[in-house]
């Protein structure tokens, strides 16, 4: 026995209010993340990410404190992603009571932001998303790219190489999103999430395209992944946290009960 | 009854909140103290001394605030509870930063994890070991103490670091870690506790701890 995979529901936040629709049956109010992260915190979930989609100034300040909400209620660890900019952004996430921060589109405009955050707070709460999307064409060795702007804006950069450069500037984990996958259902990337987690040392959470039990487990035995990240298998009650560690225990993967 | 003081040692090193805000979730009639203030924190009834980030800058603002000989003198009169880096702090010297002195409490040295499986020989395996050693493993507890009151035997407590514990004197361990190598991940002695997971964050289990912590009259 050892250190137990990962299951980490994630919840995408606009102006401190889940989007993408939350469906517990026993939460009334099943738009506002502290209620959310409760209930997963209460249902055994081993960490929560909280994606922060507020394109406003004035929603930011929201989200703070949201933040500072979930982390006054909820003892588990607690990264917060979206419009991370500067140094400045990461501590006051890190202030509100963020373990970690998830940066994205700041690290492709100047990847020394990764570093500079690394030294600055340690590697332990950097967590660098990666949003990958398949470019080699069938019958090629399989490549992929970081793509920006939700999957539509190709950047040219390799996402193995880019994984690569991110830890060596001291990411300490990576958040691997597949935009082929997101949002289908179909499961992971697994060859995506094993090339990515066979090139780097630092955990990798495997994120997009979660639609049933077996998805998470094949994220780990075939993609090699650390930790799973799903959202909307949790939010409407087709499975809880409960039902993902059991079933994936049985398939003899070593989970928090 | 008296308010009793739980000061969190603040020595400009990431972020306590996180630590102060689980004391008072699972603290009656608390007040904590989130302070670099060595008066406070001598006054305090109880001390957490925790840590983020790399050793040596820790280090450096240790000596240079004087927080050395505040938690030496904690560690002589009052329960005193160190956390990751915190922990780390106490022992002999750390291999992180190319080589770093720190405070000697506990005999011992803090080690890179390397980067793949070793085998009891220290031979490396070929395979992968993914550092930081980041989630939730499992507390072998190797003594009965106060502080374990109420947590099962092979609990989960969340970790995240990249070095870890080695203590040269065996009957200071209370609990182990396996992760490639058996990590020292709590050690103690008279009153004080040293853990290198993260209670605050490691609800259920690690609010038991700091809720015994809080009750804790500083005996094994």
């Amino acid at each position: 026995m050892g250190l137990a995979k990962r299951i980490i529901p994630c919840l995408d936040v606009d102006n401190g209010r889940v989007v993408k629709g939350v469906n517990f049956v026993d939460i009334r109010d099943a738009g506002d993340p502290v209620e959310v992260a409760k209930r997963y915190n209460e249902q055994g979930a081993d960490e929560i990410t909280f994606l922060d989609i507020t394109a406003t100034h004035e929603g930011r300040d929201t989200t703070v404190h949201t933040v500072e909400n979930i982390a006054a209620e909820v003892f588990i660890p607690l990264t917060v992603g979206g419009g991370i900019r500067t140094v400045e952004d990461i501590r006051t996430m890190l202030n509100a009571g963020a373990d970690k921060v998830g940066i994205n589109s700041a690290a492709i405009k100047n990847p020394d932001f990764v570093k500079q955050a690394a030294e600055r707070f340690g590697s332990q709460c950097i967590v660098v998303a990666i949003d990958a999307k398949q470019v080699s064409e069938e019958g090629e060795p399989k490549r992929w790219e970081i793509f920006t702007h939700g999957g539509r804006k190709p950047t040219g950069i390799d996402a193995v190489q880019w994984a690569i450069k991110m830890v060596a500037n001291g990411a300490g984990e990576i958040l691997l999103t597949s935009m082929d996958r997101d949002g289908t259902k179909n499961g992971f990337d697994l060859e995506l999430t094993k090339a990515i987690s066979d090139a780097v040392v630092v955990p990798v959470i495997a994120s997009g395209g979660v639609g049933n039990l077996d998805h998470l487990v094949e994220g780990i035995t075939k993609g090699g992944a650390d930790a799973v990240l799903a959202a909307s298998i949790f939010h409407f009650g087709q499975y809880s946290v409960p039902d993902a560690k059991h079933y994936m225990q049985q398939q003899g993967i070593e989970v928090r009960l | 009854m008296a308010k009793s003081t739980i000061a969190v040692i603040d020595y400009g090193m990431g972020n306590l909140h996180s630590v102060a805000s689980a004391l008072e979730h699972v603290g009656d009639n608390v007040e904590v103290l989130v302070t670099g203030d060595s008066e406070k924190i001598l006054a305090a009834d109880r001390v957490i001394f925790p840590g983020v980030g790399a050793i040596r800058d820790c280090m450096a603002e240790i000596l240079r605030l004087g927080v050395d000989q505040v938690v030496a003198e904690v560690a002589r009169t009052k329960p005193l509870l160190a956390i990751c880096v915190g922990m780390q702090a106490l022992m002999d010297r750390s291999e992180e930063n190319g080589g770093v002195d720190c405070l000697g409490m506990f005999p011992g040295q803090v080690k890179f994890f390397g980067d793949q499986l070793k085998n009891e020989k220290g031979e490396k395996l070929g395979q992968k070991l993914k550092v930081p050693h980041m989630g939730w493993n499992q507390l072998h507890q190797e003594i009965e103490h106060p502080l374990w009151q109420g947590i099962d035997q092979g609990s989960r407590f969340y970790f995240v670091h990249s070095y870890y514990v080695h203590t040269d004197d065996p009957s200071l361990v209370a609990a182990t870690t396996d992760y490639g190598v058996q990590i020292h991940a709590a050690l103690y002695h008279d009153n004080v506790f040293a853990v290198q997971c993260h209670p605050e964050k490691s609800s259920p289990a690690g609010l038991q701890l700091l809720s015994n912590f809080l009750t804790w009259d500083g005996q094994s």
